[in-house]
């Protein structure tokens, strides 16, 4: 076999979607790693994103390993409140920070905790009643797409899982019916049934969907609304969608929390997840909350079950507290709470935030900088450059990552586990 | 190196040791016989005279990991910040209480004397997370039944029908892949039936879609288990689980059986009677009585302890059907993958309340009841029925008659009059106790290098200082050793260690049932069968938990 000849992955699950399709069959030569079949614009350049950087930079200086960890860790130790951000990472990537900021005494916080923390803050105040991905291809005949553009973060969720070829219990999927509430899903969408049938559109601008939400929960409810139309939508048709889920056999209203990007938009999944269980009196209905992108189910899974929260930790007082509000990375680089920052990606190339104190960056090979970190150490990607494990977005399926090429490139729990042996004895 | 531990009163019961006195050797983690230590000066020695020796302590029914806990976890962040933990000595910080984080349930557990849980709800499709979870739960050695019963891939096959060696199959499969080594049926067929908008599935009630029933579903399961050798009997949560007059229900599963291996978990929640003014009795002594007439019945008692906790299930009928009663009023409901469900609800048993107390003394009589330790074990179905750290109390109720009646004397008035407990004598020496949390614990699982203290054991071993308040004795163990490590002293972690994992590996014909599994994944899974299987490079590349694969019934 001559030295050119690329190797060829079946079935090769995605750790950049929150559905993690794991049907992908991918070609790797050399370094370069290329999606041939069943890609779609998020694997595609989740995989595809070429190595660059291999070595260490210290202040913008190439460095060895060794002196990127020490420099790393001097800077942590030295550090009053050290913040750890980032987290597209894998479930022992995650460990290995967990670790780090127990024995640092800092604070836990993904970059997409805010979209993350519009669910969690519904779970831990009221619960829910939700579905996985399974339960939708096999089951639903209603689906209700909330304020999302679904495609937009998982393009092929109505391939894999509505349109499909057979379900479990006979039904066809050319009986299923899809209603969005928001904006026209985009010209080129799959939400149109493979017969042409279009999905029902209640327009609705951004501003109005809290009220909307309110409305569809009191209705599910069975309340009477006075009103005739709310945030400018007709109450007949938001009546008609509740009618339609009542008359469902399992009706799900799916909703992508990062797409939610207004204030309290929590309060809106809340009224959403009311509806869920007012129809479950008669019928089966379910929500089902998408995200997940880039590792962001996987470090609150992990997080959660460590320290017990799922996000915005600090350990500052030796031990986990939980508070959605004040420990966000954010908020404590801007008020200069945290003075340094630690930035851990190994899935996205996405930089640190510029801010002003000190960052190290153990971040994916390829990632560019407005402003250089003070260390940065490129590491591989779990899932191309070595194993490991996964969550999607319904939090109950973990895949395992594999393998696919050989680079030189560190782990990022090898680095953290690193720095942590650097500081030292407890 | 040979440690010694000299002077000790031992209950082995495995080996029918009752409180003699005798020494006890280590080598390399494992227990060696006097023989080999004769003439060899041990490299330590611990001072055991007038101290209590038993193995290491087995949970065998514990929730400790797996996808339900941490929703529990995420559920009930108040559960925690009321409980911090903060790093110390060797130990990380974490979370009490109810759900704690998965290092501070495995420093607790190992506080308590405990070295191995078996988390018995592994959701196949969820498996590879409950094995992340237990592989964060340092101290332990730990292990996963995993549940089948509703997932549409069986009950396909038996609502068509399918050949017993064709479910035998499927059932190891299921095992392997998972890396389990059991099988648990939670409420059978009926978090599917949930799903089909079924609110309730009596054991000879037909599932409205696939028109199977649950007793059907038992016998074919229980005959599979007992088919592959699996040591551990199918480990049954019936249906019915909280309804008054489950009883008969419970009864008639008993008798379903047909003589088959069964083990009965949590079956307190299963004994309930409809007598009385409030439709609420007790059926402990009909329940007790079938076990003690019933030599192929097994149970866990599933007790409930006084106080917050949080249940968490894959009983998402029962689940659903309870949500009324949540406190703090807030729970969850899911739907899963086509393999099963579960329910999350927290929940505040009061000593006032006229059914929680009256659920109390259920749960006693019936440990009180069953004759024989070997086939009853100590369970509060963590953290269902109380936490787990709560054995040491229960332990003591057990064990003490005059503090169980001082409890009994305060709880609902109306309830301790309706319990026969006031008038049960029995008091559980610490031989029983030894049966019932290690040597009867190992011998159900298959473990035959746990649970005791023989030549060739695994050296998980507990040594207590004897006293009268047995609550107190159980809280702080002098010494426990995991693999012939000192990991504790005087009740508080000195050595963190990372425990192994137990499992089998039954025989069966991989080909003929992935023939079929292969396009059943493709058709309807949302990933690939390959992706499904867990690897065992998956559980121990990291270094820490090593897989044991315990013989079935059979194999050499
Ligand atoms: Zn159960
Ligand atoms: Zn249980």
């Amino acid at each position: 076999m001559s030295e050119t000849q690329p190797k060829v992955f079946d079935n090769v699950p995605s750790p950049f979607c929150g559905i993690a399709s794991d049907d992908l069959k991918i070609t790797v030569e050399g370094l370069d790693v290329r999606v041939v079949a069943n890609a779609d614009t998020v694997t595609r350049p989740g995989f595809e994103q070429p190595i660059t950087d291999t070595v260490p930079r210290i202040a913008g200086q190439p460095a060895t390993l060794e002196q990127a960890v020490a420099r790393a860790a001097s800077l942590v130790n030295d550090a009053h409140l050290p913040v750890f951000s980032g987290f597209g990472t894998d479930v022992n990537e995650t460990r290995a920070a967990l670790s780090l900021i127990d024995r640092c005494r800092g604070v836990f916080d993904q970059a997409r905790s805010g979209a993350g923390l519009r669910n969690l803050l519904v779970l831990s105040d009221s619960g829910w009643m939700t579905t996985t991905l399974a339960e939708v291809k096999n089951r639903v005949d209603v689906l209700v797409v909330f304020g999302a553009d679904l495609e937009a973060a998982f393009p092929r969720f109505f391939e894999r899982f509505i349109w499909v070829e057979e379900t479990l219990f006979g039904a066809g999927t050319g009986q299923r019916e899809i209603i969005f509430i928001g904006s026209a899903p985009p010209p080129s969408s799959a939400a149109t049934s493979p017969d042409g049938r279009e999905p029902t559109l209640i327009p609705c601008v951004t501003e109005a969907l809290p009220q909307v939400a309110a409305a569809l929960s009191a209705l599910a409810g069975g309340q009477y609304l006075q009103a005739a139309s709310v945030g400018g939508v007709a109450v007949a048709a938001l009546q008609a969608v509740v009618d339609r889920l009542k008359a469902a056999s399992y009706g799900v209203i799916t909703w992508a929390a990062g797409q939610l990007d207004f204030d309290h938009a929590e309060l809106t999944v809340q009224q959403l997840c009311k509806a869920v269980v007012a129809l479950n009196r008669a019928t089966r209905c379910a929500g089902l909350p998408l995200g997940g992108q880039d590792g962001d189910r996987t470090a609150s899974q992990v997080a959660a079950w460590i320290s017990g929260y799922p996000t915005r930790v600090s350990y500052a007082r030796g031990f986990p507290e939980y508070d959605p509000f004040h420990n966000d990375a954010g908020k404590l680089l801007s008020s200069g709470e945290a003075d340094v920052l630690v930035w851990v990606s190994s899935l996205s190339v996405t930089p640190p935030p510029v801010s002003g104190v000190p960052t190290v960056v153990i971040g994916r090979s390829g990632m560019c900088f407005e402003r250089e970190p003070e260390v940065f150490i490129p590491v591989g990607v779990p899932g191309i450059d070595f194993a490991g494990h996964m969550y999607r977005c319904d939090n109950v399926v973990a895949l395992p990552l594999y393998q696919l090429r050989e680079s030189d490139l560190p782990r990022a729990a090898d680095v953290l586990k690193a720095i942590e042996r650097a500081l030292g004895g407890s | 190196m040979l440690t010694k531990l000299t002077g000790g009163k031992v209950y082995d019961p495995a080996h029918g040791i009752n409180g003699e006195v005798r020494d006890i050797y280590v080598r390399d983690g494992r227990i060696v016989a006097h023989h080999q230590a004769d003439g060899v000066r041990p490299d330590q020695e611990f001072d055991c005279r007038g101290k209590v020796i038993m193995a290491g302590a087995i949970d065998m029914h514990t929730h400790i990991g797996g996808g339900k806990v941490t929703i529990a976890r995420n559920l009930l962040p108040e559960d925690h910040r009321n409980d911090p933990v903060a790093r110390s000595g060797p130990m990380r910080a974490g979370t009490g209480f109810a759900a704690p984080s998965t290092l501070t349930a495995g420093y607790r557990y190992a506080e308590m004397g405990y070295t191995a849980g078996f988390e018995p709800a592994v959701l196949p499709i969820n498996a590879r997370q409950a094995h992340m979870e237990m592989a964060d739960t340092p101290m332990l050695d730990v292990g996963g039944y995993a549940m089948l019963g509703s997932d549409d891939f069986f009950l396909r096959l038996i609502a068509s029908g399918a050949e017993q060696e064709i479910i035998n199959d499927y059932v190891a499969w299921t095992i392997h892949s998972s890396q389990c080594i059991g099988i648990k049926v939670v409420n059978p067929g009926g978090i599917s039936a949930f799903k089909f908008n079924q609110r309730k599935l009596d054991l000879d009630e037909d599932h409205c879609y696939y028109q199977v029933t649950p007793r059907k579903i038992l016998q074919s399961l229980a005959r599979a288990v007992h088919e592959l050798g699996v040591p551990h009997p199918l480990h049954v949560h019936g249906c019915n689980l909280g309804v008054p007059g489950n009883l008969d229900t419970t009864l008639n599963t008993i008798t379903g059986i047909e003589g088959l291996p069964m083990h009965l978990t949590h079956i307190q929640f299963h004994s309930y009677g409809t007598e009385g003014d409030r439709k609420f009795s007790s059926g402990a002594a009909q329940i007790a009585e079938a076990i003690n007439r019933n030599p192929n019945i097994t149970a866990d008692v599933g007790q409930i302890l006084f106080g917050q906790t949080v249940t968490a299930s894959g009983d998402s009928m029962m689940q659903f059907a309870n949500h009324a009663h949540a406190h703090p009023h807030k729970w969850v409901c899911m739907d899963i993958e086509c393999d099963a469900g579960c329910g999350v609800v927290p929940f505040k048993y009061k000593d006032q309340n006229f059914v929680n107390a009256l659920q109390w003394c259920i749960g006693l009589e019936i440990f009180l009841l069953v004759e024989d330790p070997w086939r009853i074990f100590l369970t509060t179905d963590h953290p269902n029925g109380a936490p787990f750290t709560t054995y040491p109390h229960l332990i003591r109720l057990l064990m003490d008659k005059s503090f169980r009646n001082d409890v009994l004397s305060t709880i609902n008035a109306d309830s301790a009059a309706l319990s026969t407990l006031a008038s049960i004598g029995r008091e559980y020496s610490l031989y029983e106790i030894a049966i019932m949390t290690r040597a009867g614990a190992a011998r159900i699982l298959g473990l035959h290098d746990r649970g005791h203290l023989g030549a060739g054991a695994a050296a998980d071993i507990t040594v207590y200082t004897e006293q009268d308040d047995k609550e107190a004795m159980f809280t702080t163990p002098d010494y426990v050793f995991k693999d012939g490590e000192l990991v504790v002293k005087n009740g508080e972690v000195i050595k963190v260690v990372w425990g192994n994992l137990h499992t089998i590996r039954p025989e069966f014909d991989r080909a003929s049932i992935e023939s079929r599994l292969k396009p059943y994944f493709d058709r309807y899974h949302t990933l690939k069968m390959d992706n499904f299987i867990i690897r065992d490079w998956e559980i121990e590349d990291d270094g820490r938990s090593k897989i044991m694969v315990h013989p079935c019934r059979g194999q050499a």
